[in-house]
């Protein structure tokens, strides 16, 4: 029964999304958007799942003085200061603690560590891009082009760049991707269809 | 209780009236003949079936079928070849140079939540990389980014170390929640492979502006990568940054690849089947387009 | 004096340097290569692509006065990037008369969206909240609340971010589902973002759908340019800074050309070198072998 129980809420959750798909009698609707209210409320539980892990392994740590304790005492507190500041203390709207802290730790926090990326791009690209085979010659020789063109200074340099890019974007760049997306969808939907009917259940566990 | 689709008592019978030479006849004949477009109706919400979508019905209904056939014949012993994929090969490997090296291994398994198929398709991959990993005695970790992935993660990673028979070995905090939000997640993993210099990084999943973060941390400390995505953009990434790249679909594939079960073999053949048939639609429709017949490939828009 | 052996050597040394580059001496010419253009510009000129102008054109082509749905499902990460696109779509709309209902997918955006609205309702003081515009806020459940909102969108956001009850504000009177809108706006940092909007929505509902993403992310989306299920698309920092070049009102995009030009130029010119390098070494070890 460990098993099978999830499965058939799995068989019937899933059998549901499809019927509705080819379902459109008004009789039947308050059925399937009761059960999307349902999907909608299970996922925000999510976050006392994920809260009670962090606490648990974290919790762990400190009480034995593990490696790194003290940091994450930092962390637990961290994530209580937040919670009970957004609940307890004016909510999160301008002029809150919630809100100071959210502009001036959480919001350059967060664009720090998307602007890496900028910077491992360079030095990825300086790696991968060397001319070493008929294929790789290609591949940087687009890139480079499509590096160009995408900026102001490669449209300077000669007016026809974003046309060149636009195409390239628009036949080779589209007709790989599709392929890759065509049968990625397929593999998506296999898998789907196995887990549904419960074929692939390994993800359960206990197999 | 069984609910294994292939033992539904309807399949024998259509067992014996469905097989794909005949299938694939009929299925063309549908799609050109388009019977259903004169049932067409205009006010849906006193309708028990919409039939402006009677082709996504069809194509789910084919390709499912397609799906159970397959299973069937592999069950009764056909042979199905299914070839090398280079990067999942690489797993053992890149498990068996952490070992040597006494080092951890890591399991990223990307930043989505369970309803995402692709987290799916990690977390079988997780089960298999943690059988490997019980064998050799090596530690494993896997920080996680989504709550509801955790009790799946642990239970597989659990289900591995009793598989390779050593339950005791199973450390159940190695398996952690990290944040949900993304960077927060990268920050997280990055730290982990500055500090504890894992000799193994394995990413399976759906990766998005995190992957270039985390595959170029992995690379400055001298981890063998392995990784693999459905998410086409973050591909290019992965391909500079790491060993192996599972690429697509490929990802999908592992299940099978990796267990060589019968019946997950039979569905990879199946979907590879579908996709040939697809293959065909699409040549077939572009043909005839040009040519100005539209009539094949209106039957295939959704409304 | 240095003999030409001596020189040999010297010189593989510095091919070899050159060819395995310390990563840090890039980053420290891309952190050069992006502040200094942005303390000193030059404000190079750039024309419009067909993605952008499309964009511009599925907002200018609609009826004053029209109900706009704008999901932005971003965070702090992505400012720099679809912040500016923000505040120009909400720019435009309301220039144009348009009504904005704006929502969010992703928890830690709801701030950033007010913050850009309230960045635009300074040029537009006359707009009322609740009648021109409203924030429905976050809603947990993804995909799950795009395709709740096909069915009620009242009831899939019973309030708005400020508790109002939905149904009694006037802007949303009339409007049920993704018929009563006219046009939805996505601007997309991700999951969930503008793939979601169109493998759910889009397909489903056939609602009008443009996009504003991430430039790494816009490939991935020119597939549903050209099969017509997203009317226009904004590409990262660049597609915002065309989009603002159209409603000429330079904003931080426009700003960040110079410096997004200047830093392709340097990883160009790194890659060049590496490749340099790597091919007068191969040549030296084939001379070596003859």
């Amino acid at each position: 029964m460990r098993r099978e129980v999830p499965i058939v809420i799995c068989f019937l959750a899933g059998l549901s999304f499809i019927l509705e798909y080819f379902i459109p009698h008004q009789s039947v609707r308050p059925f399937f958007e009761n059960f999307r209210q349902w999907a909608i409320i299970v996922m925000t539980f999510a976050y006392v799942l994920g809260i009670s892990n962090i606490v648990r392994v974290n919790y762990h740590v400190i009480h034995r003085k593990g490696r790194d304790w003290f940091y994450k005492i930092i962390l637990i507190v961290g994530l209580f200061f937040m919670i009970i500041m957004g609940v307890f203390f004016g909510g999160i709207g301008e002029g809150t603690v919630f809100f100071w802290m959210y502009n001036n730790a959480y919001s350059p926090l967060q664009s720090t560590m998307f602007a890496l990326l900028a910077f491992f791009i360079a030095s990825a690209a300086f790696r991968a891009f060397r001319v070493r085979t008929f294929q790789a010659s290609l591949l940087a020789i687009t890139a480079l082009i499509v590096m160009l063109g995408r900026v102001p200074v490669g449209e300077n340099v000669w007016k026809s760049f974003p046309d060149l890019v636009e195409w390239i974007m628009n036949v080779p760049q589209l007709a790989g991707k599709r392929a890759i997306m065509i049968g990625a969808a397929l593999g998506a939907i296999s898998t789907a269809l196995k887990v549904l009917v419960g074929l692939e259940r390994t993800y359960l566990g206990g197999e | 209780m069984s609910l294994n689709v292939v033992k539904f008592p309807v399949f024998p019978h259509l067992k014996k009236i469905i097989f794909p030479p005949r299938w694939l006849i009929l299925f063309f004949l549908f799609l050109i003949l388009n019977p259903v477009s004169s049932y067409a109706q205009e006010d849906l919400s006193s309708s028990w079936f919409n039939y402006h979508r009677v082709n996504m019905l069809v194509f789910l209904i084919f390709f499912f079928a397609v799906i159970v056939i397959f299973i069937e014949r592999a069950k009764v012993g056909k042979s199905l070849f299914i070839r090398r994929i280079a990067g999942l090969d690489a797993i053992e490997e890149a498990v068996g140079r952490a070992t040597e090296m006494g080092k951890p291994v890591l399991y990223i398994s990307g930043i989505e939540d369970v309803d995402n198929i692709q987290t799916v398709a990690s977390m079988i991959i997780l089960g298999n990389v943690a059988k490997m990993v019980a064998g050799y005695e090596t530690p494993l970790y896997v920080p996680v980014c989504m709550p509801f992935v955790v009790p799946i993660a642990e239970e597989r990673v659990k289900e591995g170390y009793a598989a390779a028979g050593k339950p005791e070995a199973y450390n159940r905090d190695n398996v952690r929640y990290i944040s949900s939000e993304q960077f927060a997640y990268a920050a997280g993993v990055n730290g982990i492979m500055m500090r504890e210099k894992p000799a193994a990084n394995l990413m399976f999943g759906s990766f998005y502006a995190e992957s270039l973060l985390m595959a170029e941390t992995g690379l400055a400390t001298g981890a063998i990568q392995v990784a693999g995505t459905a998410n086409i953009h973050q591909l290019p990434f992965f391909i500079v940054a790491c060993d192996y790249t599972i690429i697509g679909e490929e990802l999908f594939a592992t299940s099978a690849y990796l267990s060589k079960e019968p019946k997950l073999l039979g569905s990879l053949k199946g979907s590879d089947l579908a996709k040939a048939i697809i293959m065909i639609i699409l040549a077939v429709g572009a043909l005839l387009d040009t040519l100005g017949i539209t009539h094949f490939a209106s039957w295939f828009y959704i409304e | 004096m240095v003999d030409s052996g001596q020189w040999t050597v010297i010189m593989k040394k510095i091919l070899e340097k050159l060819e395995n580059m310390d990563r840090r001496i890039i980053f420290i010419f891309i952190a050069l290569s992006i502040a200094i253009p942005l303390l000193f510009p030059v404000n190079l000129n750039f024309s419009v692509t067909q993605p952008v102008q499309s964009f511009y054109d599925a907002i200018e082509n609609l009826p004053p006065g029209s109900k706009v749905l704008v999901s932005c499902d971003y965070d702090p990460s992505s400012m720099p990037e679809l912040y500016p696109m923000n505040i120009a779509v909400f720019y435009q709309l309301f220039k144009r008369g348009d009504k904005i209902i704006t929502m969010q997918l992703w928890a830690t955006g709801t701030l950033l969206v007010e913050r850009a609205m309230n960045e635009v309702l300074k040029e537009f003081p006359d707009k009322k909240y609740g009648v021109d515009y409203v924030n429905l806020g976050f809603k947990e459940g993804r995909e799950v609340v795009m395709v709740s909102m096909g069915t009620s969108i009242p009831r899939t956001f019973p309030t708005d971010y400020r508790g109002n009850k939905v149904e009694t504000l006037p802007i949303m009177q009339g409007v049920n589902t993704f018929d009563d809108l006219t046009l939805l706006m996505n601007i997309s940092g991700g999951l969930p973002g503008t793939k979601e909007w169109v493998l759910q929505v889009q397909s489903r509902f056939h609602v009008k759908l443009g996009s504003g993403c991430t430039a790494v992310s816009a490939p991935e989306f020119y597939p549903y340019i050209q099969s017509g299920q997203l009317v226009g698309l904004l590409g990262g920092m660049k597609g915002a800074a065309e989009y603002e070049k159209l409603l000429k009102r330079p904003g931080s995009a426009a700003r960040g050309m110079d410096a997004q030009s200047v830093s392709h130029i340097v990883v160009f010119l790194f890659i060049f070198i590496g490749n340099v390098a790597f091919f007068a070494l191969k040549k030296s070890k084939k001379r070596l072998k003859v």
